[in-house]
């Protein structure tokens, strides 16, 4: 009775307000700030480098950065911080390379039409999932005729002039579709009773993801003609690619032969009672759960491979980084490295950035499927 | 019996496909263009201009060879390649012709199996330092940073220039011209070695030429030419003889201003009738040219000396050495007999 | 026919006729392309021979860790480049572990800014390709810092310059066998202590401050053997003479640019490993552990960090071997590694593509297999065991 001064009846005592400084700003800042001493100095620290950020950065970012001239002499008249002008200057290139200016719509619509395609793929939920599905098979005939062209009165365009970030998507795309299949083949093989296939998809996984994929486009780009006919000759673009696809095909397959483990043991026992195939049990209880499970990991995988394919520059064909390449070669943008480095570094953490976040959207939802 | 027959035929096939295999000339022919090996980017010798349209010395050649076989010089498709790509590229098939300033040497020759053709241009490595180093001889350049272009005789020669010398460098490798000619401006390195052509091509190319000077030593014989493959004698005799008919314009005066004139006239010099298909030619008809081949070169795209002019004078480089024998050069050319 | 039939209903005999087919095929594949080797190499009129690495390789490298000049043999320039590509490799790692494991513990951290900072460093840093860390670090290197003649100075001993960093190099003289002795007992020291101190820890519970003793043996044990030879130890400390800063110990702008930027660009990936790690110990361990008093420190060194090490070590592994594949990068800025060596100019020198390629890749082989070999035998060691 002692401190209860004002006598309430049982279960009428009116709700006091929390304790001052418990909620609210100075709450939160207290909980998530300066919860304790150490804590207030890591505050402190995190503090004063994000004001040596700022300080430092917006400076040379914003304030004193130069967006029109013509030249690197030309920014450096203006103000003393980032000469910006060489993206602007240059920005189709960034994106298109020297695809033909009158033609760029080609690239546009195909585009487009590649996030119409790949909606029914990336949203299980979709509405009219199953006729855009026909679409998303009919989209590569339909990408390839509008690019390269050669048909329907399109102006044939000659591969060398493909580059800038068109090429980054040409070459991811293409190798991560045609990957898929290549990927569960090698995972079923890998998991195969059949010793030799066994054997034969172990090396082929193992060797793929062994060695260094700059070394493979080196031999891509040096040695594979030694292995064909003579007098075969492919286009350098289309080797790198068929090396981008056995690459990542040895990732994928490993992502996939987890979640072929992960099925549970019954399952199987179960389709082998009610007298399934091996081809049977593996298109109705094998790949569609283990593919479900491996989605996030093969679009990790798909991430990975988009990163990649700035090594194609490497060997000379001109990506983003190749087209910056080239810019900083130019003598009027000499020595504008860190802008154009930066620049591209920007273009793939926003698209990285995106997918990894879809990724995690999918994961989520997958999982909450599951309980 | 269908499966085995069928199986028997594709095999029989496949070892077909495999084994006929067309001479040089004919691929071409067939193809109508001819597919050049060029420089990435070496101002005066091989660049793109504001169009995209590649330019140069080099060009030029396959461009003149384009004009002999398949009587258009702008039919030629044009693939780029480093120093240390080239000769893969030339191998694999992506070229018929190397016209990429190579140095002849005997293992590029012998080991390697290529055929150089000739010589187009006599170069030799040079050095280049910054004005304000006051570096006025390479012998003083003991300790000094140098940069690359790597996959050339450049790192040999250098290597065995500063060994010879008794003095220490620090090499930076690297790959292309445009990247060592990023570093040389950004000062990672002191001097700049590579073909003294290339050095004046360099040097141009920068905004104050004026700031940078080409040392007097060159330190090695580079005669630099364009390349077939090892084993069709048929098209080594057309490129080798396009270069020569060339120089022998420019020997008989021969420019493509006067070029239809002349060969619509019967010339005193009957060496010019004979380059121009005015006069009969013997064995022209073996290497599967037609009479006006040497019309078409000159005509499209001029005699050496036009060329020459053309491209590099802009790089204020001089004839010297590529100037012909009798004018003090060394360009001493087979007669066209 | 119908014996076929069977033969193929019979589920035996039909996997080896499979494989026999698999066979078949597989040996036709191989046989095809090694005739077209062949065939090819023979119209190029070249041949399949290792004899160029005993060669003269003729070019020069300017980091070498075994003594080379260009008389050395293709072979001691390829033994160089991948004594390089160790070198980036082993470096990258030990930085890359340490900055991960602080990026990971802050992200953990209840800090909300360093914990908001710490992420979107991660992100960034993880989603833009390594190759693009590389060319920007060794830009902002190249083109931010200054000439020699105007360099940055530190305590009149060591250079900042944009043709790399110049440091005193510790020179031994005679008598120093002492220290690498002393140095050598310290370390066995160390590690005999920690195990018996952990022994004595599971079975007693009493503990040692571990850590703190063995830091002071390291450094004491030596120290005492350097001062007993009166300090057998000099420096050479680095001078402008000419254009360059002779003497020191030289790292290079493309040695740093590339050790760097592999670093903490896989510091990144550990960051998130080490936190997923952390994340995976069930809480009721900590609180747990918290209940029985121990004190934080304790609960992480001793519950959570044991188990966490069995999640954390696999993917740990393999972000330490992707970043010694992304090494082979190092072509990019012309520092010497195995790939611009053996792969590049001895590549070029002797137009050896085949021998040379396939030395490279057998040798990134080797070294990838050996790696997740003895990552499997760790899994097996500390596989839990089913009760």
């Amino acid at each position: 009775m002692a401190f209860d001064k004002n006598n309430y009846a049982p279960g009428t005592h009116p709700d006091l307000p929390p304790p001052p400084g418990t909620v609210g700003v100075v709450g939160w800042l207290k909980n998530n700030l300066f919860s304790s001493l150490s804590n207030s100095i890591l505050t402190l620290l995190s503090m004063y480098l994000l004001y040596l950020l700022i300080e430092g950065g917006l400076s040379w970012f914003v304030v004193d950065a130069v967006v029109n001239a013509n030249d690197k002499p030309g920014c450096r008249k203006i103000a003393d911080g980032a000469c910006w002008a060489v993206i602007v200057k240059r920005f189709d290139q960034f994106i298109y390379g020297f695809y033909p200016l009158a033609e760029r719509w080609r690239i546009d619509v195909s585009f487009f039409l590649l996030f119409v395609a790949a909606a029914p793929l990336l949203y299980p939920d979709i509405k009219f999932r199953k006729y855009m599905l026909v679409f998303s098979c009919l989209y590569p005939f339909i990408a390839f005729i509008l690019i390269k062209g050669g048909l329907f009165n399109l102006l044939m365009i000659e591969t060398n002039l493909f580059g800038g970030a068109m090429l980054t998507v040409i070459i991811g795309v293409t190798s991560i579709a045609c990957s898929l299949p290549l990927g569960i083949l090698l995972a079923l093989g890998r998991q195969s009773r059949l010793k030799l296939v066994k054997v034969i998809s172990v090396c082929f996984i193992e060797f793929m993801r062994g060695v260094p994929l700059i070394t493979l486009l080196f031999v891509a780009s040096t040695m594979l003609n030694y292995f064909l006919p003579p007098g075969t000759n492919f286009n350098l673009l289309i080797r790198v690619i068929i090396m981008m696809t056995f690459f990542s095909a040895a990732y994928i397959a490993e992502v996939i032969r987890g979640g072929i483990q992960a099925i549970p043991k019954g399952q199987y026992e179960a389709a082998d009672a009610i007298g399934l195939t091996y081809w049977q049990t593996t298109r109705f209880i094998t790949l569609p759960q283990a593919l479900k499970i491996s989605i996030p990991g093969i679009v990790n995988t798909f991430i990975g491979l988009y990163k990649d394919t700035t090594l194609v520059v490497i060997i000379g064909l001109l990506d983003p980084l190749g087209i910056g390449r080239a810019a900083l070669a130019d003598t009027k943008w000499n020595g504008l490295s860190t802008e154009t480095y930066l620049f591209v570094a920007v273009i793939f953490f926003i698209s990285c950035f995106a997918m990894s976040r879809y990724s995690l959207w999918l994961e989520k939802k997958l999982s909450t499927d599951h309980n | 019996m269908k499966i085995k027959a069928l199986l028997a035929a594709s095999v029989a096939g496949v070892m077909f496909a495999g084994s006929v295999l067309a001479g040089t000339l004919d691929d071409v022919r067939a193809r109508g263009k001819l597919n050049c090996i060029i420089n990435t980017g070496l101002a005066g010798f091989a660049a793109p201009d504001d169009k995209g349209n590649w330019q140069g010395f080099d060009v030029d050649f396959c461009k003149a060879v384009a004009a002999a076989v398949l009587g258009d010089a702008n039919k030629v498709s044009y693939t780029t390649a480093t120093g240390k790509t080239r000769f893969t590229k030339l191998a694999a098939g992506e070229g018929e012709i190397l016209s990429r300033n190579t140095t002849w040497t005997f293992s590029r020759d012998v080991d390697l199996a290529q055929t150089f053709i000739g010589v187009n241009y006599y170069d030799g490595q040079g050095f280049m330092v910054p004005k304000k180093l006051g570096v006025k001889s390479a012998k003083e350049l003991d300790g000094a940073s140098v940069c690359i272009q790597t996959g050339t005789t450049t790192e040999l020669n250098l290597a065995e220039f500063f060994a010879g010398n008794n003095m220490k460098y620090n090499p930076v490798p690297i790959e292309t011209n445009a990247e060592a000619q990023e570093l040389y401006k950004a000062g990672r390195c002191d001097v700049y070695t590579t073909d003294a052509s290339g050095l004046y091509a360099t040097k141009m190319s920068f905004d104050n030429p004026e700031a940078h000077v080409v040392l007097p030593e060159i330190v090695s014989k580079e005669p630099l030419g364009p390349v077939v493959r090892h084993g069709d004698d048929q098209w080594a005799d057309i490129v080798s003889w396009v270069l020569r008919a060339m120089m022998s314009a420019e020997e008989k005066g021969i420019t493509s201003k006067n070029v239809k004139k002349l060969a619509a006239q019967d010339n005193k010099d009957k060496e010019i009738n004979r380059l121009l298909g005015k006069d009969p030619l013997q064995g022209l008809s073996k290497l599967g040219l037609s009479a006006d081949w040497a019309v078409n070169v000159i005509s499209q795209v001029g005699n050496y000396a036009e060329s020459f002019e053309r491209n590099l004078y802009p790089l204020t480089i001089v004839r010297g050495m590529n100037a012909l024998y009798k004018d003090g050069g060394l360009h001493y050319i087979p007669p066209i007999k | 026919m119908l014996n076929l039939l069977k033969i193929w209903r019979n589920e035996k005999s039909r996997e080896i006729i499979v494989q026999i087919i698999v066979l078949i095929i597989f040996g036709w594949f191989i046989s095809w392309l090694v005739g077209n080797v062949s065939g090819n190499f023979e119209r190029l009129g070249k041949d399949l021979s290792f004899e160029f690495l005993f060669i003269p390789a003729g070019y020069d490298i300017n980091q070498y860790l075994i003594s080379y000049n260009n008389r050395d043999s293709h072979l001691r320039a390829a033994i160089v480049g991948l004594l390089n590509t160790g070198l980036v490799a082993i470096c990258g790692i030990v930085i890359a572990t340490i900055f991960g494991l602080f990026l990971g513990v802050l992200r953990l951290s209840k800090n909300w800014l360093a914990n908001r900072i710490a992420y979107w460093y991660v992100e960034f840093t993880r989603n833009v390709p390594i190759l693009l860390h590389i060319l920007l670090w060794h830009g902002i290197i190249i083109n931010t810092l200054p000439h020699p003649k105007q360099a940055i100075d530190i305590f009149d001993v060591s250079y900042l310059t944009n043709r790399g960093f110049y440091i005193p190099k510790p020179i031994a003289e005679s008598g120093i066998e002492l220290f690498y002795l002393f140095t050598v007992i310290a370390i066995i020291f160390a590690v005999l202590f920690s195990r018996y101190s952990k022994k004595r820890q599971e079975l007693t519970g009493k503990q040692f401050p571990v850590f703190w003793i063995n830091l002071m043996v390291i450094i004491v044990f030596p120290c005492i053997a350097l001062a007993f030879n009166n300090f057998p130890i000099s420096f050479s400390i680095p001078e402008l003479k000419g254009f360059n800063f002779r003497g020191g110990l030289h790292l290079s702008p493309e040695l740093i640019a590339l050790t760097f930027a592999l670093a903490i660009y896989t510091a990144a990936f550990i960051a998130e490993i080490v936190r997923a790690g952390i994340l995976a110990i069930h809480k009721g361990q900590r609180e747990a552990a918290e209940s029985i008093g121990l004190k934080p420190d304790k609960v992480m060194n001793l519950v959570i960090l044991p188990q966490a090490r069995r999640v954390i070590i696999p993917p740990l592994t393999s972000q330490y071997l992707n970043l010694t594949k992304n090494s082979s990068l190092a072509i990019a800025i012309g520092y010497m590694d195995l790939v611009a060596t053996l792969g590049g100019i001895s590549l070029n020198q002797t137009g050896r593509e085949m021998e040379t390629m396939v030395l490279v890749l057998l040798i990134y082989l080797c070294i990838s297999l050996s790696i997740s070999s003895l990552m499997n035998w760790y899994n097996y060691r500390v596989k839990l065991v089913d009760r």
